[in-house]
């Protein structure tokens, strides 16, 4: 595309024939008014007798109350998932542990659509997601760990390996229902037990999951699940009963945790944050690419730790790709996640949404130019139009922090090496993007960039097969796949 | 070296005088000893604070003055790794595997060299030679391993969609260990050699009683093709340089191979600071079968999974 | 190489008198790309796209409105050897009063016949405003002689054809010879006169996506005013992913001339919920400007009666029969 000035013909996206309202029924969900914790099989009244609120973050309206978890009710826990460990989990044939994977992974199946609308209610993302990506995903990895129980020999050669035993987990309120499964699944299937601990915004299908897993039948306190907030999570980092952290969040409490657990034989894997390059060469298969770039940071409200934040565009295609960019974000529908139509939901919660609107400021602020879609947000609940920096530095905070939501920075280069270079200059290094329809090109690319997954032509693909972790100070472990095995065992 | 202020009165350190022949006179002659220097970025250069200790051997006799490097060496050590580790891991693998094979060449060309050594540093001489034959055969060891670890812990992963999609292992980066501090030469060896084996470089803390081996193994390592940076060795404190090693935030991994709990977690605390891969080695014994092993590499390594679309033109599925 | 600069120089004439006729700001595009290095395409990443716009919910008016602006942009098309007048009449009739048991509804937006029969559905069709759609060049294979092909087309215009859909020689296609194809479809074009002009690619026989991109972009810079995937004739015809294709050809063609170009899937489509697909991918990819029949039309036979049942439906509120749709 030339450089002219010259006025390029718009588009009338987004004007004329308007989608009518498609609301998913959530008629046939069951939900309690009040969720105690899944402690030895039983759901147990919170020792404080504390509860709070989890709310629809889409009309900021309350769904149900959930119990808030202390260190007594922790300590409850562990101990709970200790005993299962000792008495029951550890000397299962694997074989029989599989088997109990299968036969959850199958309930999830069955369950389907109560989990995405739930998901979808409690979490602000929209139905199509949780119904097309997060729960078929859940179900599928139960399924592939259900499998390794009784081979984990053959994953690790010359070796016979070990189950660590009690399993810490706590997961993020952005796949509440994913991160679930990507913890427990492999835990079980190596022979640990579990107290997994839900993100306090989003509890509720861990919990309706906690009800699919007493119904399975599966031992008592082999998972126990617990709600709560920091303190609740900081509390089963520090028990003593714990030998294996798993944690996915951000960097920063990531961090934290490494230094907690400093001086205890306590095994620690992380998923923490990302600031992922997503790069355009000017031979790639554009209009693809404009898809890329859209699922990179658009998907699931950019709440996405591998989300393709940072765009690097080649010089001599930056004005088509922005324009096309542009064009395409006035086809995205923002607004209620049950509508089935909905493109990017509620972002997650008032503190999250203040975040990103700072971030929003800062850009502003550091100079960069703003573009967002022309789309009316509705009047409750948490929501941010997508939304596209251009002229942005590399120093520019935009471009270096993580911002989690759906605001897209975009830079240009000219040559290979110093995209190479720039995409590199970051602390994080989760994940990369990369387009160009050249073969070699792309080896060159996905060999050099310093992230754990790196998607060629393609972004945000997710598979239980496929190992997922970070370089640097996107963590340390991986999840997914043969890989996502070590990080339950002893080897 | 700042010898001349130092009394000679130990028995290794004293000048040996040998009776030579010269042109049928009777004369003298004064052995040349050794200058143990620090080796960074393929140079020998001198600590650059100038400071000192006296390694001593059990019977307390004086062995050499040993350099007591400082927190500047081992940032010096960090620049020479971080730029030598990309070119390291870009060599081919069989390439790198000659180099370490070529490590090993230069060991046993010079065994008695260390044999002797060890023997100063209170081994006897069959537990020397046995030390030096281990060294030698683990590098070789892991000179096998250069090119055969990736297929051992790579994956082709059979996604659901579309796509070929393959995990393989990448080197951490640099890495700063400090040796097992209860031998001379084996234990440094068998920190250093699976870290390069995987393409990292590494910066290496030899052992604070018996470090006269760590500095000629610099040697050998300086005449075996392996590039400046790659290997870096400090002789010093570990009390000192541990925190050190864990707060650096250029440095993607610490190894530390000693029992001291506060060590441990002093390092496991510091490397909290940019999410460092922390591997505590307390309990292997370098000198067992288990003292060796690929997963010794896997633990210097990222996985990396790509992710590319396969188009499907024509009957039948292509799919990996 | 040197041929294509000397046709591309011959050519540039051509084409900047065509664009000057249609619009005066692209006078700066006198120049033709090099179609060798038209832009790739990701197969599974444009198939990924457009079956998500299968995913999009289309209810209550908003799927009234959507069923009778795909009414609205059939091409009501009978094309066989053994087409008969009485055929060709009762087409132009249906064309005309789709169903007169629902008021209000449109009429489609041409009939389509071979040329011999375009006097006949030209009659036919009298003033109702559907227009006459005649192929030609030797449809569907395209197997003839340029003056044979030339001929079919001027014989098609001057027996009353308001629109022409022509065939590529796409074994001259296959074989690189980009600008003979070129040529071909700028002599059809000179040779329509006032009658628009749809280019088939039969992207059935290109194979790939690639093929189907390049072949759009030599159709629309040699002239033509409508792109259409397929005869009919030759499977697969109209897909999702190929229309998309074309369609993302037609954006940048747009965006780098300013001019608009029509699109017609044709082939394959026979299910009112597919109809509404393509028209979401319509509406999601070029947007208002082309949601008519001036710029979108749907090759197809009997996707008519299934809108209409499908509207009698959300009208009566119970699933209809097909015997109570006259088949014509």
């Amino acid at each position: 595309m030339s450089k002219s000035n010259k006025e390029v013909p718009k588009l009338k996206l987004n004007q004329g024939w308007n989608y009518a309202p498609a609301p998913e029924s959530a008629s046939h969900v069951k939900l309690k008014d009040k969720y105690d914790l899944f402690i030895g099989g039983q759901f147990v009244k919170p020792t404080s007798g504390k509860y709070f609120d989890t709310i629809n973050p889409a009309n900021e309206e309350k769904i149900a109350k959930v119990a808030e978890a202390n260190t007594a009710d922790v300590d409850k826990a562990v101990k709970a998932a200790r005993t299962a460990y000792d008495k029951v989990w550890k000397k299962m044939p694997p074989k029989e542990r599989g088997k109990y994977i299968y036969r959850i992974a199958r309930l999830i199946q069955e369950r389907a659509r109560e989990f995405a609308v739930i998901e979808s209610m409690d979490g602000g993302k929209p139905i199509k997601e949780a119904r097309d990506v997060d729960v078929p995903l859940v179900a599928n990895h139960f399924f592939y760990y259900a499998g390794w129980a009784d081979k984990l020999q053959y994953a690790f050669p010359n070796r016979i390996p070990q189950p660590l035993g009690v399993a810490g987990q706590i997961i993020p309120w952005n796949f509440p229902l994913l991160m679930a499964a990507w913890k427990i699944a492999p835990a079980l299937a190596c022979g640990n037990t579990v107290v997994l601990k839900p993100a306090e915004t989003t509890p509720l299908t861990a919990l309706k999951l906690a009800e699919l897993i007493q119904e399975s039948g599966l031992p008592e306190g082999v998972v126990n699940i617990i709600t709560g907030f920091g303190e609740t999570g900081a509390a089963i980092v520090n028990h003593p009963g714990i030998d294996k952290i798993a944690f996915t969040g951000s960097t920063d409490v990531g961090k934290i945790i490494q230094k907690a657990v400093a001086g205890t034989n306590k095994k620690v894997t992380l998923e923490l944050g990302g600031k992922a390059a997503n790069i355009i060469f000017d031979d790639a298969p554009i209009d693809q690419a404009v898809e890329g770039i859209i699922n990179g940071i658009y998907f699931n409200q950019g709440h996405v730790c591998c989300a393709g934040s940072r765009l690097f565009v080649q010089e001599s295609v930056y004005e088509e790709v922005i324009q096309k960019l542009k064009d395409r974000i006035e086809t995205l529908i923002v607004g209620d996640p049950m509508d089935k139509n909905t493109d990017i939901g509620a972002i997650n919660s008032r503190q999250q949404l203040d975040n990103i609107n700072k971030y929003l400021k800062i850009g502003a602020d550091e100079g960069a130019e703003m573009y967002q879609s022309s789309c009316n947000l509705p009047g409750k609940g948490f929501f941010c139009k997508p939304t596209i920096f251009t002229n942005v530095a590399q120093s520019s905070r935009i471009a270096q922090e993580e911002i989690f939501g759906p605001v897209l920075t975009v830079q240009t280069f000219r040559t290979d090496d110093e995209v190479i270079e720039k995409a590199n200059n970051t602390p994080f290094g989760l994940s990369a993007g990369v387009w160009t329809d050249k073969g070699s090109k792309i080896f060159n690319l996905t060999t050099k960039m310093r992230a754990g997954v790196v998607w060629a032509n393609t972004y945000n693909k997710f598979d239980p097969t496929a190992p997922f972790g970070g370089y640097k100070e996107s963590g340390f472990g991986r999840e997914g796949g043969l890989h996502g095995l070590s990080a339950y065992l002893k080897v | 070296m700042a010898t001349s202020t130092i009394k000679k009165k130990t028995a290794a350190k004293a000048p040996k005088v040998e009776e030579v022949q010269s042109n049928g006179a009777q004369a003298q002659r004064l052995e040349v000893l050794k200058t143990y220097k620090l080796y960074i970025g393929g140079q020998f250069p001198r600590t650059e604070s100038g400071r000192y200790y006296v390694a001593t051997n059990r019977k307390g006799e004086q062995l050499a003055n040993v350099c007591t490097s400082s927190r500047k060496d081992f940032r010096d050590a960090v620049i020479a790794a971080r730029g030598a580790q990309k070119g390291w891991a870009a060599k081919a693998a069989n390439n790198r595997g000659q180099i370490l094979y070529r490590i090993a060449e230069m060991l046993e060309g010079r065994r008695s060299q260390f044999v002797d050594e060890l023997m100063k540093q209170d081994s006897t001489k069959a537990q020397a030679e046995t030390e030096v034959n281990l060294s030698i055969d683990k590098l070789i060891y892991y000179a096998g391993w250069c090119d055969k670890y990736q297929q051992l812990f790579s994956s082709v992963n059979p996604v659901a969609s579309s796509h070929f999609n393959f995990s393989v292992p990448e080197p951490t980066g640099v890495i700063a260990a400090i040796a097992p501090q209860n031998n001379s030469l084996l234990g440094l060896v068998s920190v250093i050699a699976p870290a390069i084996t995987g393409g990292n470089t590494i910066i290496v803390l030899a052992s604070e009683s018996k470090p006269l081996c760590a500095i000629t193994f610099a040697e050998v390592i300086n005449s075996s093709d392996v590039p400046g940076g790659v290997v870096n060795i400090l002789t010093g404190k570990p009390s000192e340089l541990a925190t050190q090693f864990a707060a650096h935030m250029d440095v993607n991994a610490v190894v530390f191979c000693e029992n001291d709990e506060l060590i441990q977690k002093d390092i496991q605390e510091k490397a909290s600071l940019n999410v460092k891969r922390v591997l505590l080695y307390n309990d292997v014994d370098w000198f067992s079968d288990k003292g060796e092993s690929p997963y010794f590499i896997l633990d210097t390594q990222e996985i990396k999974t790509t992710w590319h679309p396969i188009e499907n033109i024509g009957s039948g599925g292509g799919k990996y | 190489m040197r041929a294509t600069i000397s046709v591309a120089l011959l050519l540039g004439k051509i084409v900047t008198l065509m664009f000057i006729s249609n619009d005066m700001n692209v006078m700066s595009s006198n120049t033709l790309p090099d179609f060798r290095i038209s832009p790739r395409i990701d197969q599974v990443g444009i198939e990924e796209r457009a079956k998500k716009f299968t995913t999009r919910s289309i209810k209550k008016e908003t799927k009234v409105e959507g069923l009778k602006m795909v009414l609205n942009m059939i091409d009501l098309t009978t094309l066989e050897g053994k087409d008969s007048e009485g055929k060709v009449k009762q087409m132009c009739y249906k064309a005309r009063h789709l169903h007169d048991a629902y008021p209000g509804l449109p009429t489609v937006a041409a009939v389509c016949v071979y040329p011999s029969m375009v006097k006949l559905a030209k009659q036919s069709v009298g003033d109702s405003g559907v227009k006459v759609a005649s192929v030609s060049t030797a449809f569907p294979s395209g197997q003839a002689p340029m003056s044979v092909k030339i001929d079919d087309t001027r014989f098609a215009v001057e027996s009353g054809a308001d629109e022409i859909d022509m065939v590529i020689s796409r074994g001259k296609f296959l074989a690189g010879e980009y600008n003979f194809v070129f040529d071909e479809i700028a002599a059809i074009k000179e040779a329509c006169g006032e009658a628009r002009l749809k280019v088939i690619l039969e992207t059935g026989e290109l194979v790939t996506y690639d093929k189907v991109r390049r072949a759009s972009d030599i159709a629309m810079y040699a002239g033509a005013d409508f792109i259409k995937t397929s005869t009919g004739k030759i499977q697969p015809a109209a897909t999702m992913p190929v229309t998309l294709v074309m369609l993302e050809a037609i954006k940048d063609f747009y965006y780098k001339t300013g001019k608009m170009i029509g699109m017609k899937p044709a082939g394959g489509i026979s299910k009112s919920k597919l109809a509404l697909h393509y028209l979401v991918m319509l509406n999601e990819t070029l947007g208002a400007d082309w949601m008519n029949n001036q710029w979108f039309r749907f090759g197809a036979s009997s996707l008519a009666n299934d809108v209409l049942m499908q509207l009698v439906k959300e009208r009566s509120g119970v699933y209809q029969s097909a015997d109570y749709f006259s088949v014509d």
